[in-house]
C-alpha cells in the first residue's frame, strides 16, 4: 500500500517537471507564490527574536543600574554624561566618558575607551558626517574620530551612536558615576495590554492572509493539471492513483516552494538593513526565524499542499473523457459556515470589558488570536457562499456584464478563492483600524503646547556659564529661518522670612523678561523697561506655587536677596507657547535689583520658518555655539507614544505588501484563466468583438467578487472591531475614513491586476489563436 | 454562372509568411456577392491563412483585399472589427461557442456586439436556432449539446446578422457523414436564401460539393478553376 | 480503354521494343490480367498509322523481327492531351486515373495537375447530384449519395495515391 502511495506521488512530482515548458512554468509559478508566503511566515517568525536582539543590546549597554547608590570614585569607575542631540527626526545618542582609573567599564562595541576629544561613532553616524549633510551636526560634535562602535554596542544598524573621551565632565551636576554597564532587568518596559492585543490583531491579520495566499498559489494551474489527470485516467490509471499523483504534484511544488522561500528569505535578509519600518532598521543576524516555527512552516507548507489538494479534488471528479465539476450539482450549504464567527464570538464574548486600558498584562493573547482567527477566516468560509448566491441572480446588462456574470456563474470556486484573501486582509485591517482609533485616543498625549505661537524651545542652565538673555535672544535671531524669538530667564527664590515646615518652603517664582517676552506670558496692559508684575497664577512650580508675593516682599535668591520692587502692578495670568501658566513675580531687566541676580536657567521660544531648509538643525548648532550643554526642543501640540508609532506605520506598510501579494496571486489567475480562454477570445475577435468590450469582462469579473467579498470584509471587520473594543472598555465607533482608506487599497490592487492582464488580453486576443492546437 | 457580376470580396497576389515557413505565397481570390466558394488544398497547404487574410483577421504581408470596393489593408483594426461584426459571419470546426452562455445567448452575441437589445437580439435568435432546427435546446449551454447541434448553432450565430460574406473554416470538420451533411444543407440553403456568399474551407469533396465553385490551394498559391477555364 | 496513351506514355521515358513494351505495361498496370501479343501488335500498328510512334531501329535476327519503337512530336503531345483532360467521371475509373498518375510522373510531369483537373471534373458532376439530391425525394437522396460516396472515394484515392507517388517519385522514375 505505502509503496504503491510512493510510486504515484513520485509519478506526480515528476509530472510537474515533464510537463513541457507549460507544465514547468506552473510547477515554477507555484513554487514562487508558496516561497513568497513563506518568505513572509518565516519573517514573521523572525519578529520576536529581532525584539529580543534588540532589547538584549540596549540593555547591554544601559549603564542605570549601577546609578541607584553613588559610587565612590575608584580604579573601576568610569564618570559619564549623557549627551543627546536630533539630527532632522533621528536622535543621536552619545555618551562622554571620562574613566577615574585604568579599570574603567568600556561600553559594549568598544575596545577601549577614547582619550579626551576622541570619539568613536556608530557606522551609519560616521556615514552621516562624511556626506555634506553631516556638516549640519559636525559642528556639535567637535570631537576626532577614532574608531567606530560595532555591532554588539548598537540596537539597531541605522543607529546615530557615539562616545566620547573627556577629561572636564568629573564634577559637574549631570553626570553619573558607574562601574559596569549592562542592566539584565532594563531595556524597553513591557508592552501595555492593549497594544499587546494590537500586535496580536495585527499579527493574525497579516500572516492569516498570507496563508490564504499560500494555499491560492498551491492551486495554480488547477484546472490544466485535472486536464492532464484525465489523460492519464484515459490510459488506465483509477481515481485514487489520480489523487495521489495529484497530491504528488502538489508536494513537488509545495517542496519546491518551501526551499524557494528559504532561498528569498535568505536573499532578503541582506538588504534587511537597508530597510526602514517605522523608523526601526534590524541587523541581518537579529533575523533568525524560531527554529520551532520554522520546522513547522517547511513541514506544515506541504502538508497543507497535499491536503488542500485531496481537498479540492472532492469537489471534481476526474473521468477519462474530462473533469466534472461538482460545484453545480451540490449547493454550498451556509450553516457550518457560519459556525466559525460564531465560534470565535464565543471565544471572544467572554472577553468583554476584561482587558484593562492601562495597567496589567494580556493574559489571554491566545483566547484573542484564536476568536479573532475564527473571525477572520470566516470571511474566507462565507465568501463562497455569498458570490454563488448573488451571482447567480445577475442578469441582464450589457454583452461585458454578460460575459462576466455567466462566467461566474459557471464556477465561482476559483475567484472566492482568490479573493478571499483579500477580503481577509481588509477585515482584519478595518478592525485594526477601529482598534487604532480607540488606542490613538489613549495613547495620545496632549502637550498643551501651543505651536502656533512658537515652535522651537532652547534652554540654558546656569552651569552652562554666564550668558546673558539679550545675547541669546540676538543669537537665534540670527538664524536665518528664525522669525522671532525672546528669552526669559527663570528664578526660584524663598521667603527668607517665613519659616521651614515639613513640606519644604513656599517657592516664589521670578521671571526676567523683556516687554514682548513678558506678554507672551502673561496679560499685561502697558510695559516698559524697568516695570515689575505679579501674577496670581499657580506658576511653574505648581502645588508647591507660593500666595503671590506683594510689593516689598523679600526674595531670597540663591546668595542673594531681591526686594519685589514698589512700583509692582499687578497682572492676569496667561499661558506661555509651552502651555505654562505664569505665576508670581514677571519682571523687566531695568527693574530694580534684577541686574545683581545670579545666573539661572535661561529659556527662549522661537517661531521659525519651516519651510527653510534645516532650520532646526541651524538653531541646535547655534545653541551648541553659545554653550555645548544647553537644549533644543521641538514644540508638539500631541505626543503619541513612539512604539504606537511605529506600530501603526508598520501596520499599514504590512497591509500593503498583502494585498500586493494577494494581488499577484489575483494576476496569476487571471492569465491562467486568459491563457485558457485564448482560442475563444481568437474566436470572439474574429466575430469583430471590440477590445473594451473584452476589458470589461475581464473588469467586472474581477470587480464583482471583490465588492462582494469587500463588502463581507467590512462587516466582518467591524463586528471583530466591535468586539475588540469592547473588550479594552472603549465605545464602539465606526471610522468610516479609515475603513474607505482600506478598501480603496484594496480597489487599487484590483484595477492594478486588471491593468496589469490588459496586455496579456490584448496579446491573446490576436488571430494567431485561431489555429487549433 | 461565370458573370454574375463584380465581385465582392477579392484578395490579390497575397504573401503571408510564419518565420520562414511561407503560409501564403501569391494566393488570390474572388467571391461574388451570394456565391458559394469551395477552398480545397492538402493539408497544411493555407487555406485557413487564405480564409483569415480575406476575412481581416490576419493581416497579409502584402498583397491587397477589397471588399465592396474598399481596401482592408487601409482599414485601422477598429474599422476592421466593426466591417467584421456588421458584414461578416464565421463558423469554425470547433471550440466557438462561448461555454457560459446558453446557446440563444450564444447566436445573439453578434447582434449585442452590434448594439441591439438583448431582447430583440434573442428574439431573432431564437427564430434562427429554429430555422436550423435546434430550438429546442436554446436554453442549453454548449458543453451539454452535440457536436453537429454545436454547429448548427454556431451556424445560426454566424448568419444571425445577415452577414454579406460567411466565412467557413471547416465547419463539419468534427461530424459524421449525416451531421455534416445537415449542417451543410441548413447553412448553404440559410445563405442562398439571404444571398450570402460563403467562403467555405473544407477537405472533404462532398461538402465541396454544396459550392458553385472551388479555388484550389497547394503550397500558399491558388490555382482558381474558374481563371483556369 | 486506353491501352494506346499507357505505350505513348511507356515510349515517352524511352524507345523499347514491342516485348518490352509489353512487359513493362504488364507490371505496372496489368493487374494479373497480361495484355494478348495481338493486342500489342494492333495497338502499335494503329500508333505507327497515326504517327504517334515510329520505328527507332529493327535488330536482324531468326525469330519474330525485333523492332525498338520510339514515340514522335506528334505522340507527346497526344500524351499530353490525354493527361490534361479530366475522364468523365464513372464509377469504374481507377485503371485510367492510375495509368495516367503513373504516366504523368513517368514522363517527369506533376501528378498535382491531373488531380486538380479531375477533381474539377469530378466536383461538376458532384455538384449536379447535389443539386438533385437537395430539391428530390428519398429515393433520389439515396441513388445521390451513392453517386456521391463513390466519387469522393475516386477523389480520395487519387489524392492518396498522387500524394504517395510523388513521395516516390524519384524511385519511380528510375
Ligand atoms: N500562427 C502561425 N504560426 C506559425 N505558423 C503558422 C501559423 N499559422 C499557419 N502557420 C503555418 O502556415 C501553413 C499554412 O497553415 P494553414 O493553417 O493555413 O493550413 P491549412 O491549409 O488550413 O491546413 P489544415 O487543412 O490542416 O487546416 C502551415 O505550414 C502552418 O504551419
Ligand atoms: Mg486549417
Amino acid at each position: 500500500m505505502t509503496g504503491r502511495w510512493t510510486a504515484d506521488l513520485i509519478f506526480g512530482a515528476r509530472l510537474g517537471w515533464a510537463g513541457g515548458r507549460d507544465g514547468w512554468i506552473r510547477t515554477a509559478m507555484t513554487a514562487v507564490g508558496v516561497g513568497l508566503g513563506v518568505a513572509m511566515l518565516l519573517t514573521a517568525a523572525s519578529v520576536p527574536a529581532m525584539f529580543q536582539g534588540r532589547h538584549d543590546r540596549g540593555a547591554a549597554r544601559d549603564f542605570s543600574a549601577s546609578i541607584g547608590a553613588p559610587l565612590a570614585k575608584s580604579d573601576r569607575t568610569l564618570t559619564v554624561r549623557r549627551y543627546e542631540t536630533w539630527f532632522r527626526n533621528s536622535s543621536v545618542y552619545g555618551l562622554e566618558l571620562q574613566p577615574d582609573g585604568p579599570g574603567a567599564p568600556v561600553p559594549p562595541g568598544v575596545d577601549r575607551l577614547p582619550r579626551p576629544g576622541e570619539m568613536v561613532a556608530s557606522p551609519a553616524l560616521a556615514r552621516l558626517l562624511a556626506t555634506p549633510d553631516g556638516a549640519l551636526l559636525a559642528p556639535r560634535l567637535p570631537y576626532r574620530m577614532v574608531g567606530s562602535i560595532g555591532a554588539d554596542g548598537l540596537i539597531g544598524p541605522d543607529e546615530y551612536v557615539f562616545y566620547a573621551g573627556s577629561d572636564r565632565i568629573a564634577g559637574r551636576e549631570d553626570v553619573y558615576r558607574i562601574d559596569r554597564f549592562g542592566n539584565p532587568g532594563g531595556g524597553p518596559e513591557e508592552l501595555s495590554p492593549m497594544l499587546a492585543l494590537l500586535v496580536v490583531i495585527i499579527f493574525v491579520v497579516l500572516l492569516l492572509p498570507i496563508g490564504v495566499f499560500i494555499a491560492a498559489a498551491i492551486r495554480f494551474g488547477d484546472e490544466h493539471r485535472d486536464r492532464r489527470l484525465a489523460a492519464i485516467r484515459l490510459v488506465g490509471a483509477d481515481s485514487r492513483m489520480a489523487r495521489r499523483i495529484a497530491a504528488g504534484e502538489a508536494l513537488n511544488s509545495a517542496v519546491l516552494g518551501v526551499l524557494t522561500g528559504a532561498v528569498f528569505f535568505g536573499v532578503g535578509i541582506q538588504f534587511v538593513e537597508r530597510i526602514t519600518v517605522g523608523g526601526i532598521t534590524v541587523f541581518t543576524s537579529d533575523v533568525s526565524p524560531d527554529p520551532v516555527f520554522a520546522a513547522l512552516v517547511a513541514l506544515a507548507v506541504p502538508a497543507a499542499a497535499v491536503g488542500i489538494t485531496l481537498l479540492a479534488l472532492r469537489r471534481v471528479a476526474i473521468e477519462p473523457l474530462g473533469v466534472v465539476r461538482r460545484a453545480g450539482a451540490t449547493r454550498r450549504r451556509l450553516w457550518w459556515r457560519l459556525m466559525l464567527p460564531v465560534l470565535g464570538l464565543a471565544l471572544l464574548y467572554p472577553l468583554i470589558g476584561q482587558v484593562g486600558a492601562t495597567g496589567g498584562r494580556l493574559a489571554n493573547a491566545y483566547q484573542v488570536a484564536a476568536g479573532a482567527i475564527l473571525l477572520l477566516i470566516s470571511v474566507v468560509a462565507v465568501l463562497p457562499w455569498l458570490i454563488e448566491g448573488v451571482v447567480r441572480r445577475l442578469r441582464g446588462g450589457g454583452v461585458a456584464w454578460q460575459l462576466a456574470t455567466r462566467r461566474l456563474q459557471m464556477g465561482s470556486g476559483t475567484a472566492a478563492r482568490v479573493v478571499s484573501g483579500i477580503a481577509v486582509a481588509v477585515a482584519g485591517g478595518i478592525a485594526l483600524q477601529m482598534l487604532f482609533s480607540a488606542a490613538a485616543a489613549a495613547n495620545t498625549v496632549e502637550t498643551g503646547q501651543d505651536t502656533a505661537r512658537a515652535q522651537v524651545q532652547a534652554g540654558f542652565g546656569p552651569g552652562d556659564g554666564p550668558m546673558d538673555a539679550a545675547t541669546i535672544t540676538a543669537t537665534f535671531r540670527a538664524v536665518p529661518g528664525v522669525r522671532s524669538a525672546f528669552t526669559v530667564t527663570q528664578f526660584y527664590g524663598v521667603d527668607p522670612a517665613a519659616q521651614p515646615s515639613a513640606s519644604g518652603q513656599p517657592v516664589i517664582s521670578v521671571l526676567i523678561g523683556g516687554c514682548g517676552a513678558l506678554a507672551e506670558i502673561a496679560v499685561i496692559d502697558h510695559c516698559a523697561d524697568g516695570d515689575a508684575f505679579v501674577v496670581n497664577g499657580r506658576g511653574e512650580a505648581g502645588a508647591q506655587g507660593a500666595a503671590t508675593p506683594g510689593p516689598g516682599q523679600r526674595v531670597r535668591i540663591g546668595d542673594v536677596e531681591w526686594t519685589v520692587p514698589a512700583a509692582v502692578r499687578p497682572a492676569l495670568p496667561g499661558r506661555d507657547p509651552l502651555g505654562r501658566e505664569a505665576g508670581g513675580v514677571l519682571a523687566t531687566p531695568g527693574a530694580p535689583g534684577v541686574a545683581a541676580l545670579p545666573a539661572a536657567n535661561v529659556q527662549t521660544l522661537m517661531r521659525v520658518d519651516p519651510a527653510v531648509p534645516d532650520v532646526y538643525e541651524h538653531i541646535r548648532n547655534a545653541s551648541f555655539r553659545l554653550s555645548p550643554d544647553g537644549y533644543v526642543n521641538l514644540l508638539q501640540s500631541t505626543r503619541e507614544s513612539d512604539r504606537f508609532t511605529t506600530i501603526r506605520k508598520s501596520l499599514f506598510v504590512g497591509l500593503v505588501i498583502t494585498l500586493l501579494l494577494i494581488g499577484v496571486s489575483l494576476l496569476v489567475s487571471m492569465l491562467e484563466q486568459l491563457q485558457e480562454r485564448r482560442r475563444l477570445l481568437a474566436v470572439l475577435v474574429a466575430f469583430g468583438t471590440r477590445r473594451a468590450t473584452l476589458g470589461w469582462s475581464v473588469l467586472w469579473q474581477t470587480a464583482v467578487p471583490v465588492l462582494l467579498g469587500l463588502g463581507l470584509a467590512a462587516v466582518a471587520g467591524a463586528g471583530l472591531g466591535a468586539v475588540l473594543l469592547g473588550m479594552i472598555g472603549e465605545p464602539v465607533r465606526f471610522d468610516w475614513a479609515s475603513m474607505a482608506g482600506v478598501a480603496g487599497v484594496a480597489a487599487a490592487v484590483v484595477l492594478l491586476v486588471t491593468a496589469l492582464s490588459l496586455p496579456a488580453l490584448w496579446r491573446l486576443m490576436r488571430p494567431e489563436a485561431l489555429r487549433t492546437e | 454562372m461565370n458573370d454574375r457580376g463584380v465581385p465582392l470580396l477579392v484578395g490579390r497576389d497575397l504573401h503571408k509568411s510564419y518565420g520562414p515557413t511561407a503560409a501564403l505565397d501569391g494566393a488570390s481570390i474572388h467571391v461574388r456577392a451570394g456565391e458559394i466558394v469551395a477552398v480545397m488544398g492538402p493539408s497544411g497547404s493555407g487555406k485557413s491563412t487564405l480564409l483569415h487574410c480575406a476575412a481581416g483577421i490576419v493581416p497579409p504581408d502584402s498583397g491587397r483585399i477589397s471588399y465592396d470596393g474598399r481596401e482592408l489593408n487601409a482599414m485601422s483594426d477598429v474599422e476592421r472589427s466593426a466591417l467584421r461584426r456588421r458584414e461578416f459571419g464565421f463558423v469554425f470546426q470547433f471550440g466557438q461557442l462561448v461555454p457560459e452562455l446558453t446557446c440563444l445567448e450564444n447566436v445573439a452575441l453578434p447582434l449585442r456586439l452590434d448594439g441591439v437589445k438583448r431582447r430583440e437580439a434573442e428574439r431573432r435568435a431564437a427564430g434562427w436556432l429554429d430555422r436550423l432546427e435546434v430550438a429546442d435546446i436554446a436554453h442549453q449551454r454548449p458543453g451539454e449539446v452535440s457536436g453537429g447541434q454545436g454547429q448548427r448553432v454556431a451556424v445560426a450565430r454566424a448568419l444571425v446578422n445577415r452577414p454579406r460574406v460567411l466565412f467557413a473554416d471547416e465547419p463539419t470538420g468534427a461530424l459524421d457523414s449525416l451531421n455534416g451533411e445537415r449542417v451543410m444543407r441548413l447553412l448553404t440553403q440559410a445563405a442562398r436564401e439571404s444571398d450570402t456568399a460563403v467562403v467555405l474551407v473544407t477537405h472533404e469533396t462532398r461538402v465541396a460539393a454544396y459550392s458553385d465553385r472551388e479555388v484550389v490551394v497547394r503550397d500558399g498559391r491558388t490555382r482558381d478553376a474558374e481563371l483556369v477555364a | 480503354m486506353s491501352i494506346g496513351q499507357a505505350f505513348l506514355g511507356l515510349l515517352e521515358s524511352q524507345p523499347r521494343h514491342g516485348y518490352d513494351l509489353k512487359r513493362a505495361y504488364d507490371e505496372r498496370f496489368g493487374q494479373g490480367r497480361p495484355l494478348h501479343y495481338g493486342q500489342v501488335y494492333a495497338t502499335l500498328s494503329r500508333l505507327l498509322k497515326n504517327g504517334l510512334v515510329e520505328v527507332d531501329s529493327v535488330e536482324p535476327g531468326d525469330g519474330p523481327e525485333r523492332k525498338r519503337y520510339a514515340i514522335t512530336a506528334a505522340g507527346v503531345t497526344d500524351v499530353e492531351r490525354w493527361l490534361g483532360q479530366p475522364e468523365k467521371p464513372d464509377l469504374h475509373l481507377q485503371n485510367t486515373l492510375y495509368m495516367k498518375v503513373v504516366l504523368a510522373l513517368l514522363t517527369g510531369r506533376g501528378a498535382a495537375d491531373i488531380l486538380d483537373s479531375q477533381r474539377s471534373e469530378h466536383l461538376r458532376l458532384m455538384r449536379e447530384l447535389t443539386r438533385r439530391k437537395t430539391d428530390g425525394d428519398l429515393a433520389d437522396q439515396l441513388i445521390c449519395d451513392y453517386g456521391l460516396f463513390h466519387l469522393e472515394a475516386d477523389l480520395r484515392w487519387l489524392e492518396l495515391t498522387a500524394a504517395r507517388l510523388d513521395d516516390l517519385a524519384g524511385k519511380v522514375r528510375r
